[in-house]
This record gives C-alpha cells, structure tokens and sequence, in this order.
C-alpha cells in the first residue's frame, strides 16, 4: 500500500471535518476521494499532503511515518484547485522550481522541463507567462511542474473544479491517459461522481467526515454500501420503501403480483428520454425510460400503471428518504 | 459614469488645478525660482558651507538608517500579521497606524521621557553603557523611523492578503523550506510593494521635522538635520541658503515621486 491513513480526526473548532478515517491507498493506482462539498476530502488530502496537520491518527507513505514531517520533505506533488502558478515566472520556471529547490544540474533541469513540457502539450509555451495561458493550460502546468519533482504520490484538489465544462471534459480524459503513461499513485478530489466513476480505478467515498465506502468504480454503483453512497453515484427514487434507480423501474399498465399501484401526474421529456413521475400511497416516484419505451407503452398523464423494481436491479434500503438526490 | 453638462466639467477641472496650483505648485515654483534668483551661484556657495554639507550627509544617513530598519521589520511584520493568527494581532495591527496619526513633535517628546540621559526609563542605563539615544544620532534615527514605521506595511499587507497563501503552499509542497519558499515566492510577488513603501518611507524619513526637532539640540555640524538647518537659516536670516537647501529637499521628493511613477505601471504588468 502506498499510503496507508490510520485513525485520522481533525477538528476545526466545533466542526468534525474528518471522524477517525482509515483508507489505504493502493500503489500505481488512480484513486478518487469523492463525496459532497464539505465532506472532509480536500482536508484529507491536505493533511496527506503536509499542508495541514491532524489532530490524531498517521499518516505513512511508501511505508515511511509522515505524520510529523514538513510538506517538502514527503515527497509529494500537489495540484491545486486553483493552479497556485508561480506568476512571477515564466511557465519553464515554474515546472523547474521543484528540480532546482532540489539544486539538480542544469542541462539535467532544462531536459526535464522539457520532457515535462512535451508530456502536457505545452512545450510552445515554455517562455510565456502563466498569465498569456488559459485555465487549461495553467492547470496542465500545475501539473507538470508537480510530476518534475518525481514525487512519490500525486495529490490532485479538485484539479478540474475551476475550468469549464468542456475543457474538464477533456483534462479528465486526458489525466487518466497520463496516468496510463506516468503510473504513479494518484489521489485526487472531486464531487463530480461522474468523473471519479470515468477516471478512478478505485473510488473512496467520504460524507461528513466518515468514509462511506472504497471500492471500484463497479462495486460503488453495483453493490453501494448505502443509501448514501447509492444516492451520490447517480439519481434515485423511493419505490415502496425502497431505494432504486429511475432506470430500473418496470412500467405496466396492468396489475401485477407485487407490484405498486400508482397514477401517472407528469411526463416530462428530456431529449432521448422521458421522465414519468407517478403518485403511489407510498409517494411520488420517477421512472426513466426512452421515449420508443413510452411510446410502446401507451402510457400518459393520468394512467393508471403498476411499478415494480426490474430484475437484477440494485435497491437498497432508504433509510433516510431522499427523492431523487442529483450528485454532481 | 454619470454624464456631467461642459461648463459644470471645466468649473470642476478649474477647482481640482487651482487648488493644487495654490498650495503646491506655486509655492515650491517660487522657492525655485528665489533658489535660483542670481544664477546658480547661491545654490553652489551653499553647498560648498561645511555645515550644509555636514547636514544633508546626516539627514542621508538618518533617512536610509530608517528606511532599512522599516524595509527589515516592515516586512517581516507584515508577513506575520496577514499569515499568522495570533492573540493581539488586531490591536498590533491599530498600533502600527499610531504614528500616522499622532503629531511628530508627540513622538519626539515620548522618546525624550524614555530615553533621556536624566531621568528617563532606559537613558541613565543606556548613557553608563556608552549609548547616547537623545541629542545623538541614535535619537535622531528613533524619532524618524517611527515616524515612517506604517507606511512600508501598509503598502505590503493588501498585497499579501490579495495574492493568498496558494503559491507559498505549492513552493513548499515542492521542496522548498520556509526561507527558500520566501526568497523565490513571497518576495517577488510582493517586490513593487516593497519598492513603493521604501519610496514613500524614504520620502518621509528626508522630510521630517517635528520628531527630529525635539530629540536633536540642534548643533550645526552634528545632530542638525537638513530639515533643522533650513528653519535655522530662515530664522537667522539667511534666506538665500534657506531657500536653497529646500530646494534640494523638494528635489529629493521629486525624484521619489518620478520613481514611484516609473515604477507603477510597469508593477501592473
């Protein structure tokens, strides 16, 4: 294990940021700490980091005890938010400083650089400013300056939050080629369920301090721990008590055993598909289906239909009842 | 912006240039001008009086002693009070405005209460220990120092504040320790800062009058500042030398502004 947390607790004054978290960290992996703002998982990298301190619990790295030791002597590579350019110097600078802190030689420095530049497509921009370069780019230097220094673990702060959709889009395509190429442990942050489920080999899910759940990307969606981490992973609805996916709502017009009688009160088209809420004893619940479904169906405002969990669909039991929690 | 009707935009411009004309441009253009009533002469004799001399090299010394002083703790303070949290930091912080805000000539006095050679607080031990704070130059650099203390943390603390902690967090999560991390971060983002509060301190600690007055006994040759020295020339009547030393002082303002000038737009790069 490369990193390996032990019963961390931090505290800001009253608020719990983290609550006793344990979670190792699997070596070469791409690994996302996912959860809602404020959950505690930028605090967990920071404090993975160096960059803030726990108020009990260890940290080791590579099997090294970290708990006590300044960020610059961890060996790690931080990405932030917010790119934290050097804005003084120019974008080769930037991706230097870490090797010439480190007093390396200088043709060994200008190599490196520019190797590092070529790996995030910016080597025509080596003499610009950070200012002459866009959010993308910035971040894509952030992140080569980071990698220069061979750090042991790579730590990522919602390394996509601040760009745009489309650039972020690409990025999260593009760190998960890089780390194919680069293979070094990488954790990063994020509360975009979508893009830790596209990137991440293994996902640890954090909520108000506590890790809900770590597994793969098909463990989280195909065998959620719990309604948290089933509500967070995509949108649900509350069918007879309980939790499920709006997709994986059988639809009939019919009665059928065990079914959950309802009326339909909207149909709401959405491109390809159709959103149906329908009104049970039990409450509304929405039901997705393609709009050929619907049309196949017969169905609109104002039938009568009987609803049913599909076979093999995953429930789990809604002990807090959320009506469709949209993460993201 | 508010559309404002022509003769109400030349009756304010008219207002803003003869204000400033009446209070400062004329006034300094005719100290020029009785500076240079019979050529250059009066400026070079002046010059060439040892105790001129004498005056303007102690008013060089006293101003950069006290600028350097406010460049080392100014900085230094600033860091601490936009960086550190800590219990007094608010009332540190109001303390600091204190000398723009309290009559020199008060700073002089309370320096003189605490460190006269008499019966002030530290004086006697200071004077058996060979130190001499009031009357000498010790006191001199005192009493403009204080003076001068906000205006370099004033210019640096917004700075800091806007420019954040990122940048200092990244340098140390790359290797950097706390005086590699100010060396090559902190202090280049905030250099026009710096620069601009050494100016303005500069301008401040050549200027000062009230403060020097009370702690120096005003000896040509000796503790007489080029400050002092002018209202002593005026006094004796000596105008024409008068006139001439302040004209070098309104030069050396001058010249800070035109750096200040050169300096700014090319700190908003």
């Amino acid at each position: 294990m490369s990193i390996d947390i032990t019963g961390v607790t931090k505290r800001f004054g009253d608020f719990v940021a983290l609550d006793d978290v344990n979670v190792s960290i699997p070596t070469g992996q791409l690994t996302a700490l996912l959860g809602p703002s404020g959950g505690g998982k930028s605090t967990l990298l920071r404090i993975i980091a160096g960059l803030d301190s726990a108020d009990t619990g260890s940290i080791r790295i590579e099997g090294t005890d970290a708990t006590s030791l300044p960020p610059q002597k961890r060996n790690v590579g931080f990405v932030f938010q917010h790119y934290a350019v050097f804005k003084h110097m120019s974008v080769a600078k930037n991706v230097a400083f870490g090797l010439e802190i480190r007093k390396r030689p200088k043709h060994e420095v200008t190599q490196r650089v520019e190797e590092l530049l070529g790996l995030v497509h910016l080597s025509q921009f080596a003499h610009r400013m950070p200012n002459q370069l866009s959010g993308g780019q910035r971040q894509r230097m952030a992140l080569a300056r980071a990698l220069a220094v061979e750090p042991t673990v790579l730590l990522l702060d919602e390394p996509f939050g601040a760009l745009d959709a489309k650039v972020r889009k690409e990025l999260r395509d593009w760190l998960r080629r890089l780390h194919d190429e680069v293979h070094v442990t990488t954790v990063f942050v994020t509360h975009d369920q979508e893009e830790a489920l596209e990137v991440a080999d293994e996902i640890v899910v954090i909520n108000e301090g506590r890790v809900e759940q770590i597994g793969s990307p098909e463990q989280l969606y195909d065998e959620p721990a719990n309604d948290f981490v089933m509500s967070f992973l995509g949108e649900v609805t509350t069918l007879d008590g309980r939790i499920v996916r709006p997709h994986d709502i059988e639809v009939e017009l019919a009665p059928v055993p065990g079914a959950v009688e309802g009326t339909v009160t909207r149909v709401l088209r959405v491109g390809f598909e159709v959103k149906l809420t329908v009104a049970t004893a039990g409450g509304d619940v929405t039901v997705a289906m393609t709009r050929t479904h619907l049309r196949g169906l017969g169905a609109d405002e104002g039938s009568r239909v009987w609803l049913y969990a599909a076979k093999g669909a995953v429930t789990v039991a809604g002990t807090a009842v959320k009506e469709t929690a949209v993460a993201g | 912006m508010v559309e404002v009707s022509t003769p109400t935009k030349w009756a304010l411009r008219l207002v803003a240039v003869g204000y400033v004309f009446f209070l400062v441009a004329w006034p300094t253009g005719l100290l020029a001008t009785r500076t240079f009533e019979g050529g250059v002469s009066n400026l070079v004799e002046t010059l060439a009086d040892p105790d001129v001399q004498s005056a303007l090299a102690l008013t060089g010394r006293v101003a950069l002693l006290a600028v350097v002083i406010n460049l080392l703790f100014g900085v230094t303070i600033s860091l601490l009070l936009v960086r550190y949290e800590f219990p007094g930091k608010r009332a540190l912080s109001a303390l600091i405005d204190l000398p723009l805000s309290v009559s020199p000539v008060v700073v002089g006095l309370s320096l003189v209460l605490v460190y006269n050679s008499r019966d002030g607080w530290f004086g006697p031990s200071l004077s058996d220990a060979g130190v001499d704070v009031i009357f000498h130059t010790p006191g001199l650099v005192m009493a403009t120092t204080f003076v001068a203390l906000p205006l370099v943390i004033r210019e640096i603390v917004p700075v800091l504040t806007e420019i954040g902690d990122d940048q200092e967090q990244a340098a140390r999560s790359l290797g950097a320790n706390a005086r590699q991390t100010f060396w090559r971060i902190t202090l280049p983002s905030i250099k026009w800062a710096v620069v601009y509060g050494v100016v303005l301190a500069t301008a401040r600690s050549v200027g000062e009058f009230g403060a020097v007055k009370v702690v120096s006994n005003n000896i040509s040759g000796q503790t007489q500042t080029a400050t002092l020295m002018v209202e002593e020339k005026y006094q004796n009547f000596a105008q024409d030398q008068a006139y001439a030393i302040a004209f070098l002082l309104v030069l050396v303002s001058i010249a800070c502004l035109v750096i200040v000038a050169v300096l700014r737009p090319s700190s908003e790069k």
